[in-house]
Protein backbone atom coordinates (compact mmCIF):
# COMPACT_ATOMS: atom_id res chain seq x y z
CA UNK A 1 0.00 0.00 0.00
CA UNK A 2 2.27 3.48 -1.10
CA UNK A 3 0.89 6.84 0.03
CA UNK A 4 1.62 9.51 -2.74
CA UNK A 5 3.21 12.99 -1.14
CA UNK A 6 -0.27 14.16 -3.05
CA UNK A 7 -2.23 12.30 0.04
CA UNK A 8 0.43 13.22 2.84
CA UNK A 9 0.12 16.87 2.00
CA UNK A 10 -4.19 16.30 2.29
CA UNK A 11 -3.70 14.54 4.69
CA UNK A 12 -1.01 17.03 6.86
CA UNK A 13 -3.69 19.67 5.90
CA UNK A 14 -6.33 17.83 7.21
CA UNK A 15 -4.38 17.38 10.64
CA UNK A 16 -2.97 20.78 11.05
CA UNK A 17 0.38 20.28 10.08
CA UNK A 18 2.89 21.06 8.02
CA UNK A 19 5.29 18.30 6.03
CA UNK A 20 8.30 20.08 5.43
CA UNK A 21 9.41 19.05 1.32
CA UNK A 22 12.84 17.96 2.96
CA UNK A 23 10.91 15.44 4.88
CA UNK A 24 8.47 14.30 2.35
CA UNK A 25 10.62 11.97 1.06
CA UNK A 26 11.22 9.62 4.14
CA UNK A 27 7.46 10.24 5.34
CA UNK A 28 6.56 9.01 2.33
CA UNK A 29 8.45 5.73 2.72
CA UNK A 30 7.44 5.37 6.22
CA UNK A 31 4.38 5.59 5.97
CA UNK A 32 3.78 3.69 2.69
CA UNK A 33 5.97 0.98 4.86
CA UNK A 34 3.66 0.46 7.77
CA UNK A 35 0.50 0.89 5.73
CA UNK A 36 1.62 -2.08 3.72
CA UNK A 37 2.30 -4.08 6.47
CA UNK A 38 -0.91 -3.35 7.99
CA UNK A 39 -2.79 -4.27 4.82
CA UNK A 40 -2.42 -7.83 6.44
CA UNK A 41 -5.64 -7.45 7.39
CA UNK A 42 -6.85 -7.87 4.11
CA UNK A 43 -6.25 -11.96 4.66
CA UNK A 44 -8.99 -12.30 7.27
CA UNK A 45 -12.50 -13.06 6.26
CA UNK A 46 -14.62 -10.66 8.46
CA UNK A 47 -17.42 -11.03 7.02
CA UNK A 48 -20.26 -10.78 9.51
CA UNK A 49 -17.88 -9.65 12.23
CA UNK A 50 -19.59 -7.25 14.72
CA UNK A 51 -16.93 -4.49 14.72
CA UNK A 52 -15.49 -3.50 18.75
CA UNK A 53 -14.93 -0.07 19.02
CA UNK A 54 -14.78 -0.76 23.27
CA UNK A 55 -13.56 -3.33 25.33
CA UNK A 56 -16.00 -2.74 28.07
CA UNK A 57 -19.91 -3.38 26.88
CA UNK A 58 -20.44 -0.33 29.45
CA UNK A 59 -23.28 2.31 27.53
CA UNK A 60 -25.17 5.33 28.03
CA UNK A 61 -23.69 6.31 31.51
CA UNK A 62 -26.06 9.28 33.57
CA UNK A 63 -25.85 10.41 36.35
CA UNK A 64 -28.22 12.62 38.29
CA UNK A 65 -28.16 16.10 37.51
CA UNK A 66 -26.90 17.95 40.36
CA UNK A 67 -25.00 21.25 40.59
CA UNK A 68 -21.59 20.93 41.73
CA UNK A 69 -18.40 23.43 41.71
CA UNK A 70 -16.40 23.14 38.49
CA UNK A 71 -13.37 24.62 37.76
CA UNK A 72 -12.76 28.26 38.48
CA UNK A 73 -12.44 30.70 35.99
CA UNK A 74 -9.20 32.12 36.28
CA UNK A 75 -7.77 28.39 36.42
CA UNK A 76 -9.77 27.43 33.67
CA UNK A 77 -7.82 30.56 31.81
CA UNK A 78 -4.34 30.11 33.90
CA UNK A 79 -3.04 28.25 30.94
CA UNK A 80 -3.97 30.44 28.23
CA UNK A 81 -1.26 31.48 25.80
CA UNK A 82 -3.17 34.67 25.70
CA UNK A 83 -6.72 36.31 26.78
CA UNK A 84 -8.41 39.26 27.28
CA UNK A 85 -11.55 40.29 29.83
CA UNK A 86 -11.45 36.68 31.12
CA UNK A 87 -11.69 35.10 27.28
CA UNK A 88 -9.03 33.30 25.41
CA UNK A 89 -7.66 35.37 22.76
CA UNK A 90 -7.10 34.09 19.49
CA UNK A 91 -6.20 36.15 15.78
CA UNK A 92 -9.23 37.57 13.72
CA UNK A 93 -11.35 34.83 12.18
CA UNK A 94 -13.22 36.66 9.93
CA UNK A 95 -11.30 39.04 7.73
CA UNK A 96 -12.52 42.10 6.78
CA UNK B 1 15.68 -4.65 48.29
CA UNK B 2 13.65 -1.58 50.08
CA UNK B 3 9.95 -2.34 49.14
CA UNK B 4 6.66 -0.58 50.05
CA UNK B 5 5.57 -3.03 52.51
CA UNK B 6 8.84 -3.54 54.75
CA UNK B 7 8.54 0.44 54.89
CA UNK B 8 5.56 0.50 55.77
CA UNK B 9 6.38 -1.82 58.24
CA UNK B 10 9.78 0.27 59.91
CA UNK B 11 7.56 3.58 59.59
CA UNK B 12 4.80 1.72 62.31
CA UNK B 13 7.36 0.75 64.41
CA UNK B 14 9.22 3.66 64.30
CA UNK B 15 12.50 2.44 63.19
CA UNK B 16 12.47 5.34 60.43
CA UNK B 17 10.54 8.20 60.39
CA UNK B 18 8.50 9.63 57.40
CA UNK B 19 10.62 12.62 57.11
CA UNK B 20 13.96 10.49 57.13
CA UNK B 21 12.92 8.40 54.54
CA UNK B 22 11.52 10.26 52.21
CA UNK B 23 15.18 12.31 52.56
CA UNK B 24 16.67 9.11 52.14
CA UNK B 25 15.22 8.21 49.00
CA UNK B 26 15.99 12.10 47.73
CA UNK B 27 19.68 11.45 48.26
CA UNK B 28 19.78 7.99 46.75
CA UNK B 29 17.67 10.10 43.70
CA UNK B 30 20.31 12.54 43.40
CA UNK B 31 23.29 9.69 43.54
CA UNK B 32 21.60 8.06 40.90
CA UNK B 33 19.49 10.90 38.81
CA UNK B 34 22.88 11.80 36.94
CA UNK B 35 23.36 9.15 34.99
CA UNK B 36 19.35 7.47 34.77
CA UNK B 37 17.32 10.17 34.13
CA UNK B 38 14.06 8.86 34.77
CA UNK B 39 12.77 12.35 36.44
CA UNK B 40 10.91 15.61 34.52
CA UNK B 41 10.44 17.02 37.33
CA UNK B 42 10.47 17.41 41.74
CA UNK B 43 8.48 18.41 43.48
CA UNK B 44 10.77 17.32 47.04
CA UNK B 45 9.22 19.94 49.23
CA UNK B 46 5.34 18.64 48.64
CA UNK B 47 6.74 15.33 49.49
CA UNK B 48 8.65 16.56 52.60
CA UNK B 49 5.56 18.20 53.66
CA UNK B 50 3.36 15.24 53.47
CA UNK B 51 6.01 13.41 55.29
CA UNK B 52 5.58 15.27 57.70
CA UNK B 53 2.19 14.84 58.31
CA UNK B 54 2.47 11.10 57.84
CA UNK B 55 4.85 11.33 61.35
CA UNK B 56 2.57 13.57 62.83
CA UNK B 57 -0.33 10.72 62.47
CA UNK B 58 2.11 7.99 63.64
CA UNK B 59 3.26 9.78 66.95
CA UNK B 60 -0.29 10.39 67.41
CA UNK B 61 -0.56 6.56 67.14
CA UNK B 62 -3.32 6.98 63.83
CA UNK B 63 -3.29 4.15 61.68
CA UNK B 64 -1.60 5.57 58.06
CA UNK B 65 -2.52 4.03 54.75
CA UNK B 66 -0.11 1.21 53.04
CA UNK B 67 1.36 3.35 51.09
CA UNK B 68 1.87 6.68 53.29
CA UNK B 69 4.86 7.97 53.71
CA UNK B 70 6.67 5.25 51.02
CA UNK B 71 8.07 7.79 48.91
CA UNK B 72 6.73 7.17 44.88
CA UNK B 73 6.99 9.43 41.49
CA UNK B 74 4.31 10.15 38.76
CA UNK B 75 4.44 9.49 34.90
CA UNK B 76 3.81 12.81 33.16
CA UNK B 77 0.80 12.28 31.58
CA UNK B 78 -1.46 12.08 34.81
CA UNK B 79 -2.31 15.39 36.18
CA UNK B 80 -1.19 16.81 39.46
CA UNK B 81 -2.63 20.69 40.13
CA UNK B 82 0.26 23.44 40.26
CA UNK B 83 3.02 20.85 39.37
CA UNK B 84 4.10 20.66 35.28
CA UNK B 85 2.24 17.56 33.25
CA UNK B 86 4.20 17.96 30.02
CA UNK B 87 3.53 14.66 28.10
CA UNK B 88 7.66 14.88 27.25
CA UNK B 89 6.14 17.41 24.49
CA UNK B 90 7.43 20.41 24.05
CA UNK B 91 3.27 21.20 23.03
CA UNK B 92 3.02 20.76 26.76
CA UNK B 93 6.49 21.87 28.45
CA UNK B 94 4.76 24.73 30.36
CA UNK B 95 1.37 23.41 30.98
CA UNK B 96 0.17 23.55 34.45
CA UNK B 97 -2.52 21.33 35.42
CA UNK B 98 -5.61 23.23 37.08
CA UNK B 99 -6.79 20.03 38.67
CA UNK B 100 -5.95 16.66 39.60
CA UNK B 101 -6.39 13.54 38.28
CA UNK B 102 -8.89 11.34 40.26
CA UNK B 103 -5.81 8.82 40.84
CA UNK B 104 -4.07 11.74 42.37
CA UNK B 105 -7.00 12.28 44.37
CA UNK B 106 -7.58 8.74 45.39
CA UNK B 107 -3.67 8.79 46.43
CA UNK B 108 -3.21 12.45 48.08
CA UNK B 109 -5.73 11.23 50.66
CA UNK B 110 -4.08 8.13 51.57
CA UNK B 111 -1.11 10.68 52.13
CA UNK B 112 1.58 9.77 49.59
CA UNK B 113 4.68 10.98 48.81
CA UNK B 114 4.94 12.01 45.37
CA UNK B 115 8.68 13.21 44.24
CA UNK B 116 8.01 14.26 40.95
CA UNK B 117 6.74 13.12 37.51
CA UNK B 118 8.70 11.06 35.16
CA UNK B 119 10.34 10.83 31.78
CA UNK B 120 8.15 9.01 28.93
CA UNK B 121 8.08 8.77 25.31
CA UNK B 122 6.05 12.00 24.21
CA UNK B 123 2.24 11.46 24.89
CA UNK B 124 3.26 7.81 25.69
CA UNK B 125 3.94 7.28 21.81
CA UNK B 126 6.78 4.72 21.52
CA UNK B 127 8.70 1.80 23.08
CA UNK B 128 12.04 3.12 24.32
CA UNK B 129 11.55 6.62 25.84
CA UNK B 130 13.94 7.56 22.96
CA UNK B 131 10.93 9.73 22.05
CA UNK B 132 10.94 11.86 24.82
CA UNK B 133 11.11 15.87 23.75
CA UNK B 134 12.92 16.56 26.99
CA UNK B 135 15.21 14.06 28.61
CA UNK B 136 16.75 11.06 27.19
CA UNK B 137 16.46 7.96 30.34
CA UNK B 138 18.77 5.50 30.44
CA UNK B 139 18.22 1.50 31.65
CA UNK B 140 19.38 1.88 35.28
CA UNK B 141 20.93 -2.07 34.18
CA UNK B 142 23.39 -0.76 31.39
CA UNK B 143 23.45 3.42 30.80
CA UNK B 144 23.91 2.16 26.81
CA UNK B 145 20.74 0.88 26.71
CA UNK B 146 17.06 1.78 26.81
CA UNK B 147 14.79 1.89 29.58
CA UNK B 148 11.57 0.92 27.38
CA UNK B 149 8.49 2.68 26.99
CA UNK B 150 6.84 4.34 27.11
CA UNK B 151 6.77 4.60 31.05
CA UNK B 152 10.38 4.27 30.56
CA UNK B 153 10.78 6.90 33.67
CA UNK B 154 8.49 4.98 35.47
CA UNK B 155 10.64 1.35 35.55
CA UNK B 156 13.80 3.39 35.52
CA UNK B 157 12.99 5.48 38.57
CA UNK B 158 11.67 2.18 40.62
CA UNK B 159 14.61 -0.05 38.91
CA UNK B 160 17.16 2.51 40.25
CA UNK B 161 15.46 3.10 43.58
CA UNK B 162 14.72 6.59 42.73
CA UNK B 163 11.47 6.12 43.84
CA UNK B 164 9.95 3.35 45.73
CA UNK B 165 6.60 2.80 43.54
CA UNK B 166 5.84 4.73 40.58
CA UNK B 167 2.22 4.78 38.60
CA UNK B 168 2.82 4.31 34.92
CA UNK B 169 0.50 4.15 31.67
CA UNK B 170 -0.15 1.26 29.30
CA UNK B 171 -1.55 1.82 25.73
CA UNK B 172 0.11 -1.47 24.23
CA UNK B 173 2.38 -2.45 26.62
CA UNK B 174 3.76 1.09 28.08
CA UNK B 175 4.11 -0.35 31.43
CA UNK B 176 5.01 -3.85 30.76
CA UNK B 177 7.58 -3.83 28.65
CA UNK B 178 9.46 -0.99 30.41
CA UNK B 179 9.01 -3.01 33.69
CA UNK B 180 10.37 -6.22 32.18
CA UNK B 181 13.18 -3.96 30.36
CA UNK B 182 14.22 -2.64 33.78
CA UNK B 183 13.62 -5.33 36.01
CA UNK B 184 11.18 -4.82 38.04
CA UNK B 185 7.20 -5.53 38.17
CA UNK B 186 4.72 -3.49 35.56
CA UNK B 187 0.44 -4.00 35.97
CA UNK B 188 -2.02 -3.16 33.14
CA UNK B 189 -5.27 -3.41 35.06
CA UNK B 190 -8.31 -4.22 33.36
CA UNK B 191 -9.62 -1.26 31.11
CA UNK B 192 -12.41 0.65 32.98
CA UNK B 193 -10.64 -0.49 36.72
CA UNK B 194 -8.63 2.31 37.59
CA UNK B 195 -9.97 5.99 36.80
CA UNK B 196 -8.70 7.77 33.53
CA UNK B 197 -10.25 10.88 34.60
CA UNK B 198 -6.53 13.48 34.35
CA UNK B 199 -5.03 11.01 32.43
CA UNK B 200 -3.69 13.19 29.29
CA UNK B 201 -5.13 10.94 26.71
CA UNK B 202 -3.44 9.28 23.64
CA UNK B 203 -5.93 6.41 22.75
CA UNK B 204 -8.78 6.75 24.97
CA UNK B 205 -10.16 2.98 24.36
CA UNK B 206 -6.68 1.78 25.48
CA UNK B 207 -5.10 3.56 27.73
CA UNK B 208 -4.89 2.51 31.61
CA UNK B 209 -3.40 3.48 34.46
CA UNK B 210 -1.46 0.83 36.36
CA UNK B 211 1.66 0.38 39.14
CA UNK B 212 5.03 -0.15 38.86
CA UNK B 213 6.80 -1.72 41.66
CA UNK B 214 9.65 -3.84 43.14
CA UNK B 215 7.62 -6.86 43.66
CA UNK B 216 4.14 -8.31 43.59
CA UNK B 217 3.05 -7.43 47.01
CA UNK B 218 3.89 -4.17 46.73
CA UNK B 219 1.70 -4.22 43.14
CA UNK B 220 -1.15 -5.38 45.21
CA UNK B 221 -0.82 -2.35 47.25
CA UNK B 222 -0.79 0.47 45.03
CA UNK B 223 -3.42 -1.74 43.00
CA UNK B 224 -5.88 -1.26 46.50
CA UNK B 225 -4.93 2.22 46.48
CA UNK B 226 -5.80 3.22 42.80
CA UNK B 227 -8.81 1.44 41.87
CA UNK B 228 -12.32 1.78 41.95
CA UNK B 229 -15.10 3.64 40.29
CA UNK B 230 -15.17 7.23 39.04
CA UNK B 231 -18.35 9.33 37.96
CA UNK B 232 -15.91 11.21 36.23
CA UNK B 233 -14.55 8.52 33.94
CA UNK B 234 -17.78 7.41 32.05
CA UNK B 235 -15.79 4.37 30.86
CA UNK B 236 -15.07 3.41 34.49
CA UNK B 237 -16.62 -0.54 35.57
CA UNK B 238 -19.07 0.42 38.56
CA UNK B 239 -19.05 -1.50 41.69
CA UNK B 240 -16.94 -2.35 44.89
CA UNK B 241 -13.22 -3.96 43.89
CA UNK B 242 -11.30 -6.51 46.15
CA UNK B 243 -8.80 -6.34 48.30
CA UNK B 244 -6.01 -7.00 45.93
CA UNK B 245 -3.76 -8.34 48.91
CA UNK B 246 -5.59 -10.61 49.85
CA UNK B 247 -4.88 -12.32 46.74
CA UNK B 248 -1.60 -12.79 47.69
CA UNK B 249 -1.66 -16.16 48.03
CA UNK B 250 1.76 -18.90 48.17
CA UNK B 251 -0.14 -21.89 45.89
CA UNK B 252 -1.23 -22.17 42.31
CA UNK B 253 -1.95 -26.13 42.86
CA UNK B 254 -4.89 -26.65 40.23
CA UNK B 255 -4.24 -23.59 38.36
CA UNK B 256 -4.82 -23.75 35.19
CA UNK B 257 -1.90 -21.87 33.01
CA UNK B 258 -2.68 -20.89 29.26
CA UNK B 259 0.55 -21.32 27.46
CA UNK B 260 -0.44 -19.56 23.65
CA UNK B 261 1.87 -20.88 21.07
CA UNK B 262 1.58 -17.69 19.06
CA UNK B 263 3.58 -15.96 21.46
CA UNK B 264 6.43 -18.43 21.21
CA UNK B 265 6.97 -18.43 17.58
CA UNK B 266 9.88 -16.87 14.89
CA UNK B 267 11.42 -13.84 15.98
CA UNK B 268 11.20 -14.85 20.34
CA UNK B 269 14.81 -14.33 21.33
CA UNK B 270 16.34 -17.32 22.03
CA UNK B 271 17.27 -16.28 25.96
CA UNK B 272 13.67 -15.03 26.78
CA UNK B 273 12.28 -18.29 25.08
CA UNK B 274 14.43 -20.27 27.45
CA UNK B 275 13.34 -18.10 30.67
CA UNK B 276 9.54 -18.81 29.35
CA UNK B 277 10.35 -22.60 29.50
CA UNK B 278 11.71 -22.32 32.62
CA UNK B 279 9.06 -19.91 34.30
CA UNK B 280 6.56 -22.75 32.89
CA UNK B 281 8.56 -25.27 34.47
CA UNK B 282 8.36 -23.56 38.08
CA UNK B 283 4.76 -23.29 37.69
CA UNK B 284 4.16 -27.73 36.95
CA UNK B 285 6.55 -28.17 40.07
CA UNK B 286 4.21 -26.19 42.18
CA UNK B 287 1.40 -28.13 40.93
CA UNK B 288 -0.28 -25.34 38.22
CA UNK B 289 -1.69 -27.44 35.36
CA UNK B 290 -0.11 -26.24 31.90
CA UNK B 291 -2.17 -26.41 29.04
CA UNK B 292 -1.21 -25.11 25.12
CA UNK B 293 -3.74 -23.24 23.99
CA UNK B 294 -4.26 -21.13 20.27
CA UNK B 295 -5.34 -17.57 19.48
CA UNK B 296 -4.81 -17.58 16.00
CA UNK B 297 -5.70 -13.91 15.66
CA UNK B 298 -2.76 -12.98 17.74
CA UNK B 299 -0.78 -12.29 14.60
CA UNK B 300 -2.72 -9.66 13.10
CA UNK B 301 -3.31 -7.97 16.48
CA UNK B 302 -0.52 -5.42 15.76
CA UNK B 303 -1.60 -4.24 12.65
CA UNK B 304 -5.54 -3.47 14.39
CA UNK B 305 -3.45 -1.92 17.39
CA UNK B 306 -1.75 0.48 15.53
CA UNK B 307 -4.74 1.45 13.42
CA UNK B 308 -6.74 1.81 16.28
CA UNK B 309 -4.12 3.81 18.62
CA UNK B 310 -3.11 6.13 15.46
CA UNK B 311 -6.50 6.91 14.69
CA UNK B 312 -7.83 7.70 18.41
CA UNK B 313 -4.66 9.45 18.88
CA UNK B 314 -5.13 11.66 15.37
CA UNK B 315 -8.54 12.90 16.95
CA UNK B 316 -7.21 13.08 21.18
CA UNK B 317 -4.87 15.39 19.81
CA UNK B 318 -6.59 17.74 17.80
CA UNK B 319 -6.98 19.64 21.14
CA UNK B 320 -3.65 21.17 21.00
CA UNK B 321 -4.45 23.95 18.69
CA UNK B 322 -2.60 26.85 20.41
CA UNK B 323 -5.96 28.28 21.57
CA UNK B 324 -6.49 27.42 24.94
CA UNK B 325 -3.50 25.78 26.63
CA UNK B 326 0.11 24.60 25.81
CA UNK B 327 2.35 25.96 22.84
CA UNK B 328 1.09 28.92 20.65
CA UNK B 329 3.13 29.94 17.76
CA UNK B 330 1.34 33.02 16.53
CA UNK B 331 0.53 33.40 13.26
CA UNK B 332 -2.02 36.21 10.86
CA UNK B 333 -5.07 33.62 11.37
CA UNK B 334 -6.00 30.68 13.07
CA UNK B 335 -5.63 27.79 10.60
CA UNK B 336 -2.02 29.15 10.25
CA UNK B 337 -1.83 29.64 14.29
CA UNK B 338 -2.69 25.96 15.04
CA UNK B 339 -0.54 24.72 12.11
CA UNK B 340 2.65 26.33 12.88
CA UNK B 341 1.49 25.34 17.08
CA UNK B 342 1.32 21.62 15.69
CA UNK B 343 4.66 21.26 13.53
CA UNK B 344 6.60 23.24 16.24
CA UNK B 345 4.98 21.46 19.68
CA UNK B 346 4.94 17.84 17.89
CA UNK B 347 8.08 15.66 17.64
CA UNK B 348 8.42 13.80 14.58
CA UNK B 349 6.69 10.31 16.11
CA UNK B 350 4.09 12.00 17.33
CA UNK B 351 3.35 13.93 13.93
CA UNK B 352 3.78 10.67 11.83
CA UNK B 353 1.26 8.96 14.26
CA UNK B 354 -1.28 12.17 13.81
CA UNK B 355 -0.60 12.31 10.17
CA UNK B 356 -1.28 7.73 9.76
CA UNK B 357 -4.71 8.32 12.29
CA UNK B 358 -5.88 10.95 10.21
CA UNK B 359 -5.24 8.88 6.92
CA UNK B 360 -7.12 6.02 8.34
CA UNK B 361 -9.95 7.91 8.91
CA UNK B 362 -10.43 10.09 6.14
CA UNK B 363 -12.99 9.51 3.43
CA UNK B 364 -12.60 6.72 1.38
CA UNK B 365 -9.96 4.60 3.32
CA UNK B 366 -12.21 4.33 6.93
CA UNK B 367 -13.66 1.05 5.53
CA UNK B 368 -10.85 -0.44 4.42
CA UNK B 369 -8.18 0.50 7.84
CA UNK B 370 -10.48 1.45 10.75
CA UNK B 371 -13.53 -0.66 10.52
CA UNK B 372 -11.44 -3.46 9.34
CA UNK B 373 -9.27 -3.01 12.31
CA UNK B 374 -12.56 -3.09 14.86
CA UNK B 375 -13.53 -6.45 13.17
CA UNK B 376 -10.17 -7.55 14.25
CA UNK B 377 -10.32 -6.63 17.39
CA UNK B 378 -13.42 -8.24 18.19
CA UNK B 379 -12.15 -11.49 17.07
CA UNK B 380 -9.08 -11.11 19.37
CA UNK B 381 -11.63 -10.52 22.17
CA UNK B 382 -13.43 -13.73 21.37
CA UNK B 383 -10.16 -15.65 21.03
CA UNK B 384 -9.15 -14.43 24.74
CA UNK B 385 -12.86 -15.39 26.03
CA UNK B 386 -13.13 -18.75 24.61
CA UNK B 387 -9.07 -19.15 26.08
CA UNK B 388 -10.11 -17.95 29.44
CA UNK B 389 -13.30 -20.84 29.57
CA UNK B 390 -10.44 -23.38 29.44
CA UNK B 391 -7.73 -21.65 31.48
CA UNK B 392 -7.26 -19.22 34.52
CA UNK B 393 -4.65 -17.23 33.00
CA UNK B 394 -2.23 -16.75 30.08
CA UNK B 395 1.76 -16.71 29.86
CA UNK B 396 3.48 -15.53 27.57
CA UNK B 397 7.06 -12.99 27.48
CA UNK B 398 6.24 -9.89 27.91
CA UNK B 399 8.91 -8.27 25.11
CA UNK B 400 10.46 -10.79 22.03
CA UNK B 401 13.36 -9.00 23.16
CA UNK B 402 15.75 -7.40 26.01
CA UNK B 403 16.34 -4.24 25.79
CA UNK B 404 18.98 -2.42 23.42
CA UNK B 405 21.19 0.02 22.71
CA UNK B 406 19.91 3.86 22.14
CA UNK B 407 19.28 4.33 18.94
CA UNK B 408 18.83 1.12 17.37
CA UNK B 409 15.13 1.27 15.82
CA UNK B 410 14.92 4.97 16.03
CA UNK B 411 14.79 5.26 13.08
CA UNK B 412 12.48 2.96 11.76
CA UNK B 413 9.61 3.52 13.35
CA UNK B 414 7.89 -0.39 11.82
CA UNK B 415 10.82 -2.23 13.70
CA UNK B 416 9.77 -0.34 16.60
CA UNK B 417 6.30 -1.39 16.52
CA UNK B 418 7.42 -4.95 16.10
CA UNK B 419 8.40 -5.27 19.28
CA UNK B 420 4.92 -4.23 21.01
CA UNK B 421 3.66 -7.54 19.36
CA UNK B 422 3.41 -9.65 22.79
CA UNK B 423 1.92 -6.64 24.72
CA UNK B 424 -0.78 -4.82 22.33
CA UNK B 425 -3.26 -7.75 22.48
CA UNK B 426 -4.33 -7.53 25.77
CA UNK B 427 -5.00 -3.63 25.33
CA UNK B 428 -7.49 -4.00 22.58
CA UNK B 429 -9.11 -7.23 24.68
CA UNK B 430 -9.55 -4.61 27.80
CA UNK B 431 -8.12 -7.42 29.85
CA UNK B 432 -5.29 -7.40 32.65
CA UNK B 433 -2.00 -8.39 32.52
CA UNK B 434 1.18 -8.41 35.09
CA UNK B 435 5.01 -8.21 33.79
CA UNK B 436 7.75 -9.73 36.34
CA UNK B 437 11.03 -10.43 36.30
CA UNK B 438 12.13 -14.10 35.01
CA UNK B 439 15.69 -14.14 34.78
CA UNK B 440 18.37 -12.37 33.24
CA UNK B 441 20.41 -12.36 29.81
CA UNK B 442 23.93 -13.43 28.80
CA UNK B 443 24.34 -10.08 28.90
CA UNK B 444 23.32 -8.97 32.27
CA UNK B 445 19.53 -7.62 31.02
CA UNK B 446 16.41 -8.47 32.38
CA UNK B 447 13.65 -10.65 30.89
CA UNK B 448 9.88 -10.75 31.79
CA UNK B 449 7.30 -12.92 31.95
CA UNK B 450 3.79 -11.42 31.44
CA UNK B 451 0.75 -12.98 32.80
CA UNK B 452 -2.75 -12.00 31.41
CA UNK B 453 -6.16 -13.20 32.76
CA UNK B 454 -9.84 -12.37 31.86
CA UNK B 455 -11.34 -8.75 32.06
CA UNK B 456 -11.48 -7.56 36.11
CA UNK B 457 -9.41 -11.50 37.38
CA UNK B 458 -6.33 -9.28 39.10
CA UNK B 459 -6.43 -11.26 41.61
CA UNK B 460 -5.39 -14.79 39.99
CA UNK B 461 -2.63 -12.74 38.09
CA UNK B 462 -1.46 -11.66 41.23
CA UNK B 463 -1.77 -14.80 42.87
CA UNK B 464 0.03 -16.31 40.30
CA UNK B 465 2.94 -13.77 40.14
CA UNK B 466 3.14 -13.86 44.07
CA UNK B 467 3.62 -17.29 44.01
CA UNK B 468 6.31 -17.01 41.12
CA UNK B 469 8.51 -14.56 42.95
CA UNK B 470 8.26 -16.70 46.31
CA UNK B 471 9.56 -19.80 44.22
CA UNK B 472 12.08 -18.06 42.36
CA UNK B 473 13.90 -15.36 44.37
CA UNK B 474 16.79 -15.81 42.02
CA UNK B 475 14.76 -13.59 39.59
CA UNK B 476 14.21 -10.76 42.06
CA UNK B 477 16.84 -8.44 41.04
CA UNK B 478 18.06 -5.45 42.21
CA UNK B 479 19.99 -3.08 39.45
CA UNK B 480 23.46 -1.72 40.14
CA UNK B 481 22.40 1.53 41.76
CA UNK B 482 18.96 -0.12 42.84
CA UNK B 483 19.32 -0.20 46.54
CA UNK B 484 18.69 2.70 48.42
CA UNK B 485 20.46 3.04 51.92
CA UNK B 486 18.49 4.18 54.86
Amino acid sequence: MKITQEEIKKIALLSRLEVKEEHMGHMEKELSDILSYVAELNELDLEGVEPMAHAVPIHNVFREDVTKPSLDHDLALSNAPEEEDGYFKVPRVVQE
Amino acid sequence: MATIHELHTKLVNKEISAVELTKAVIAHKEQVEPAVHAYLSDSHEQALAVAANVDEKIAKGEAISPLAGVPGAIKDNICIQGQPATCASKMLENFIPPYNASVMEQLFSQDVVSLGKLNMDEFAMGGSTENSALAKTANPWNTDCVPGGSSGGSAAAVSSGSAIWALGSDTGGSIRQPASFCGVVGMKPTYGNVSRYGLIAFASSLDQIGPVTRDVTDAAIVMNAITGHDVKDSTSIPGDRPDYTKALVNDVKNIKIGVPKEYYGEGLNAEVRKAMDEAIETYKKLGAEIIEVSLPTTKYALSAYYIIALAEASTNLARYDGVSYGLRVPADNLVEMSTKTRTEGFGQEVQRRILLGTYVLSSGYYDAYYLKALKVRRLIKNEFDEAFKQVDLLLAPTAPNTSYKFGEKLNDPLAMYLEDVCTVPVNLAGIPGISVPTGMSSSNLPIGMQLLGPAMGEEVLLRAAYTFEQARPDCQVVAPTGEVSL
